[in-house]
């Protein structure tokens, strides 16, 4: 029993001239690198690091993401007078920010904007790119392209923040800066704007499925480790070939809430989960500003807000009212 | 297979783990219970504050007290200030008793160290030689406009059940200090790499005491705290209908807010739902009272700095000024210093009825030229300059 109550990899697997595995047209003479081992790497996951297949996509994707880093670090540095220590310090505070709204949808100076735009190009780019990677390097393997349209919904959430939602409102000033601080302030500032996120229904299904993915992560990977003695991780072959493993699993989540997934839907359920996560919420942002500019009211004239008693007298809006009515002693 | 062994390339991932582990472990600034809460919203909204009581303790010992020692009783008979001084361009109308006991008083509050040649020269003292004189005469006239004028924040404030304040003196930002200490002037930090081809900082992504060491632009003191704008409207960013109906309010404007409101959270030692209730906080429906009176608290520190404090520049000695020359200004904190109400309510008018009578003098009268000097470096005129708005 003791063995498969693991939090690492118990078995790790070396072959001495490691796994080259199935040959794909046209990669083999690519792959950089040989085999090697690291038993760190290999409590985590599988042993074998390399060797790597980068290609002309991926080589391409490196490039145009090194030089997005470079001019938003570059700019960071510059913004602290060159000065590494301080570099560390502040690293999290930095930023390089979008224009100003001013400037509309046109190229602003290099200072003023322009190199973020200029980032923003190149790290869409390396983005696109290496999406482009992941779709063929899957039709290579013969696999299906289910990865790369995952990874396309992330894309899409990405692009609406940053392209195609400023292009709407006509402004690259409403797109995201590039730092650790400053874009979470962006994000708190997005729902102060537009009247509280929070009753934007598109970001409540965001949030279901994010939440969702994480319960039927937490679920899947639960069972499956729990019969992993049964060789449960054997997850495919039991699609077709229920073993002990596979029954049992089953048998567990019929007995516990009366319905219970396949070896193959459960993956089906989190694909679509992790998706919707970012489709959703691609929609949500996409319709603040653009469509809805106030959710709470928009809340509150579909009758979903709650009305609270006023427990505290009335504060008229004093740039409204003017201080007379506001009842004070005068 | 190979044995496994702890070498140095193991060490040199372990190590830095383990320590940003116990940093993240060690340094956040905890706060050990008793935590007391106040609820001052209806149930469910969230609207509470919430409270140390040993930092509250440690707070009032720091707020020390206006009353002035052996001060005299209050005499408002016999001959005017005006009469049987000379020079008395301010308090004319008190009577000369009257006079000398709130100049007694303001020793203690602003030069209890130097005392009255602080601001008189030598025996003199109808001189006028000494720029902390003149500068003093501008003060007590801000004293009496900020509890005439801005009675809707000083003196009529949202107390409990009713609108109660505590009127200002001069300790209320002095504290016994020539200079308050909670004051601000344009920050060199924030204005790096203004010019030069790589990107500017505008203001903001350093972490600055203003914003409670976020990353909001810390300029927007400079921006929403040195310029009369009469319904503090572009502090308001929400639209009031749901669609998009031509509110040009960008994300960037958004920020400026949060950054003025995250500063007063602070400058208060209060969260968002002591004005708020955070679901809407646009909404007056649902604001509380105390809203008003911050409402009329932004507005007051608008006038004081464009009024009173940056033209004073011409009077102040270069020593004075902050780092690029501008006048160190007021905000929330000169005055509250991290508490709801500055000196938690303790009254500063009663004993100096004279601070809360009208100015019977036009300010600018008081030093020639004072209204139209302009002095300082504006970060808030550069960002406007950029746009906040969609042009």
């Amino acid at each position: 029993m003791a063995p498969y109550q693991n939090i690492f990899t118990q078995v790790q697997l070396r072959n001495p001239h490691g796994e080259l595995g199935v040959s794909a047209p046209g990669d083999v003479a690519n792959r950089i690198g040989k085999p090697g081992f690291s038993y760190w790497l290999g409590k985590l996951g599988d042993a074998q690091v390399g060797p790597f297949y980068l290609g002309g996509l991926g080589w391409a994707s490196l490039i145009c993401g090194v030089i997005a880093i470079e001019i938003i670090g570059l700019n960071m540095l510059a913004s602290v007078g060159w000065d590494p220590i301080q570099f560390v310090r502040q690293l999290f505070w930095l930023a390089l920010e979008p224009p100003s709204p001013a400037y509309g949808l046109s190229f602003p100076p290099l200072a003023e904007g322009g190199w973020y735009l200029v980032a923003g190009f190149f790290l869409t780019a390396s983005i696109l790119l290496w999406w482009v990677r992941i779709y063929r390097r899957s039709v290579m393997l013969g696999l299906g392209t289910h990865v790369a349209w995952a990874f396309a919904a992330a894309i899409w959430l990405y692009l609406v923040l940053g392209f195609i939602r400023p292009l709407l409102m006509g402004s690259w000033g409403e797109a995201v800066p590039f730092g650790i601080f400053p874009h979470l302030d962006w994000t708190a500032a997005f729902s102060l704007r537009y009247g509280n996120l929070f009753y934007n229904p598109f970001h409540a299904l965001s949030i279901v499925f994010l939440y969702g993915s994480v319960l039927l992560f937490a679920m899947h990977a639960g069972t499956i480790l729990a019969c992993s003695r049964l060789g449960a991780d054997r997850e495919v072959e039991q699609i077709v070939d229920r073993g002990t493993a596979a029954e049992r699993a089953g048998l567990f989540w019929r007995w516990t809430m009366g319905f219970c997934a396949t070896m193959e839907s459960i993956h089906r359920w989190a694909w679509w989960f992790a998706a919707l996560t970012c489709i959703t919420g691609g929609i949500g942002i996409l319709i603040t500003g653009t469509l809805v500019d106030n959710w709470y009211q928009w809340a509150v004239d579909h009758d979903y807000a709650p009305a609270y008693p006023n427990v505290l007298p009335p504060a008229p809006d004093p740039s409204v009212e003017g201080p007379a009515t506001m009842g004070a002693p005068q | 297979m190979k044995t496994f062994r702890f070498g140095i390339g193991e060490a040199a991932i372990a190590v830095p783990v383990v320590l940003l582990l116990l940093a993240m472990l060690f340094l956040p600034d905890y706060d050990r219970p008793p935590i007391a809460s106040v609820q001052s919203g209806f149930r469910g909204t969230g609207m509470a504050l919430v409270y140390n009581p040993r930092r509250v303790a440690e707070q009032l010992e720091a707020q020390g007290s206006a009353d002035v020692e052996g001060l005299p009783p209050l005499v408002e008979d016999g001959p005017r200030a005006a009469d049987a001084y000379q020079n008395v361009q301010v308090l004319g109308d008190l009577s000369a008793a009257q006079f000398l006991r709130l100049m007694t008083a303001i020793t203690a509050w602003v030069s209890p160290e130097q005392g009255c040649n602080y601001c008189h020269a030598g025996n003199n003292l109808a001189s006028d030689d000494l720029y902390t004189k003149r500068v003093s005469r501008w003060m007590i006239h801000m004293t009496r406009d900020l509890n005439t004028t801005w009675a809707n924040h000083t003196l009529q404030a949202w107390q409990g059940e009713d609108y109660n304040g505590a009127g200002v003196n001069c300790y209320t930002c002095h504290r016994g200090n020539n200079v308050p200490l909670n004051v601000w002037s344009n920050d060199p930090d924030l204005m790096a790499s203004m010019t030069g081809p790589l990107a500017h900082r505008a203001g903001q992504n350093r972490p600055a005491d203003a914003t409670l060491l976020a990353s909001l632009p810390a300029g927007f003191q400079a921006y929403h705290l040195t310029e009369e704008r009469p319904n503090t409207l572009d502090i308001r960013v929400n639209n009031d209908i749901a669609l998009a109906s031509g509110n040009r309010a960008s994300i960037k404007q958004a920020e400026m807010t949060y950054a003025l409101m995250m500063h007063m959270s602070g400058a208060l030692g209060v969260n968002c739902t002591y004005c708020h209730n955070t679901r809407a906080w646009g909404a007056w429906s649902s604001m509380s009272p105390k809203g008003s009176t911050a409402y009329h608290g932004i507005q007051m520190v608008q006038a004081l700095n464009s009024a009173y404090i940056e033209p004073s520049g011409v009077a102040l000695p270069p020593h004075r000024l902050g780092p690029l020359g501008d006048v160190p200004k007021v905000n929330c904190t000169t005055c509250h210093q991290g508490v709801y109400k500055p000196l938690f309510g303790a009254n500063m008018v009663a004993d100096f009825p004279s601070l809360t009578d009208p100015n019977e003098v036009d300010a600018d009268r008081l030093i020639p030229g004072l209204v139209d000097a302009a002095t300082s470096i504006s970060i808030g005129e550069a960002i406007k300059a950029g746009g906040l708005a969609p042009g």
